[in-house]
């Protein structure tokens, strides 16, 4: 695709190869509503950045611009490499870029087999089997190997969530996206898919989470970046986050939340 | 003369009852693909195609089935086609059932919850596979019940074609009893051949019912 080939060439000039995510002033409007503002951010490959924030701060949005679920009006957002540029290039972003949704978004009238295997067969053209070897190994690297002929209405709401996570690592995403991937979990089944992230993260993938998990913030993110009204107020490394916090909005919310 | 009720009589109906069959087939077929056209255009991200359907769901909803049979019909002529009944009543009937068929349709397709379109969307599926194989297949779930009671209404309607010259069943019924003055006979068993007809549709929807809700339910 020549569009995409230029955009490399345009990008690569000043850019880091190890870049995974790049945001350069964006602003996201829902209609006189303000949802980002001048947000400039750049993730490099591997790096796990954990987003936190009050509700209605702009972090799901931030995290459905990089893979246009929305529609920024402003700035520029490069993935690994590659500028996004509206309708041209969406589908190639979106084969980069794996998501995780709150509410797990499993297809109900599919097996949990055939949910994993849908992508990469229909956007990948992968045939029937390999599709399937690849979902089967996905499944086995979330622990659930035996639900594979299961509707996803018959597993636990953890069980879900580990295989929107198989289905989206089965199209071989550079990058990842969680968007408040345990709030919708009761909390005995918060740890096993806790645990299944903390795999996978420390198996190199550059993961983007939003998330009220402070542990797992402590535990597993390069960077922890704060969220109000739509700005990016501070952004550090877990300890320094924690412990010693820059701007006062931040030591009210971790005071809040703690 | 009064001709006497025979078994001659009541073959005519049943033979007449092949075109309403045969209608009601062009009906279903015709609205079938317009009505998925129009619920797919209604719920589409253009302004323009959204706006498009809803005139022509308003325009055909807010008018009586008869007047578009009539205009079909007269149409022709005007527009310098020659005049063909079977014609008017396909053009009128496709239209009519896309138009009710789209808009039923548009409600079940937004009944599905957009989280699956967005699940699909960040899995990269593009806008055919999408609807092919996340939101339709959910969509049509539900569709079956009003679906199914459309075309029953649709299958009788097509009575309205005897309008611009088709004999169906009911015309038939209309013939029969002037010549053998049996009103109450006649369209005794006109009903009865409807019913006969409509009776196996809500059968089939029944089975389908079941059958879906075994594939989604487990």
């Amino acid at each position: 695709m020549t569009p995409s080939v230029e955009n490399v060439r345009v990008t690569s000039r000043n850019e880091d190869a190890d870049v995974a995510v790049r945001m350069e002033g964006v602003d996201k409007w829902y209609d006189t509503f303000q949802a980002l503002k001048d947000i400039n951010l750049t993730v490099a490959s591997g790096e796990r950045i954990v987003i936190c924030g009050p509700s209605g701060s702009g972090k799901s949005t931030l995290i459905r611009c990089i893979n246009q679920l929305e529609v920024i009006q402003k700035g520029r957002i490069f993935v690994d490499g590659i500028e996004l540029s509206g309708r041209r290039n969406i589908a190639e972003i979106r084969h980069e870029v794996g998501m995780v949704f709150q509410q797990f978004n499993l297809f109900p009238h599919m097996t949990v087999l055939e949910n994993c295997m849908l992508a990469p067969m229909k956007v990948r053209r992968a045939s029937r089997a390999e599709a399937e070897t690849t979902a089967r190994r996905y499944l086995e690297r979330v622990h659930i190997p035996e639900q594979a002929d299961k509707y996803p209405a018959q597993l636990s709401g953890g069980q879900q969530q580990r295989v929107a996570i198989a289905r989206a690592l089965c199209m071989n995403p550079k990058v990842m996206l969680f968007d408040e991937p345990t709030s919708a979990l009761d909390p005995e089944m918060v740890k096993e898919v806790l645990d299944t992230m903390i795999d996978l993260a420390n198996e190199g993938m550059t993961m983007l989470v939003v998330t009220h998990e402070m542990n797992f913030a402590r535990s597993v993110a390069n960077r922890v970046i704060f969220m109000d009204r739509g700005e990016i107020v501070e952004a550090a490394p877990p300890e320094e986050f924690f412990n010693n916090p820059k701007h006062e909005r931040t030591r009210a919310f971790l005071g809040q939340i703690s | 003369m009064i001709r006497q009720f025979g078994w001659n009589e009541f073959e005519l109906l049943v033979f007449a009852a092949r075109w309403t069959i045969v209608l009601a087939i062009i009906a279903f077929v015709g609205g079938g693909i317009g009505g998925l056209i129009v619920a797919l255009l209604r719920t589409a991200d253009s302004r323009v195609a959204r706006t498009a359907m809803i005139v022509f769901i308003r325009v055909f909803q807010g008018t009586p089935l008869l007047m578009q049979l009539f205009l079909a019909y007269f149409g022709m002529a005007i527009f310098g086609f020659s005049v063909n009944p079977l014609i008017a009543a396909m053009i009128a009937l496709t239209a009519h059932a896309s138009a009710y068929l789209g808009e039923i349709w548009r409600g079940c397709i937004q009944a599905v919850p957009h989280g699956q379109t967005e699940a699909a969307k960040a899995l990269g599926l593009h806008y055919f596979a999408r609807m092919r194989h996340v939101v339709l297949p959910q969509a049509a779930r539900i569709a079956v019940p009003p679906t199914v009671g459309f075309l029953v209404q649709l299958l009788k309607e097509t009575s309205l074609t005897s309008i611009i010259g088709f004999v169906e069943l009911t015309r038939q019924g209309q013939i029969i009893t002037s010549v053998t003055f049996r009103p109450f006979l006649v369209f005794g068993l006109v009903a009865a051949i409807y019913f006969a007809m409509c009776w196996p549709l809500t059968l089939v929807a029944r089975w389908m019912e079941r059958g879906m809700a075994r594939a989604t339910n487990r």
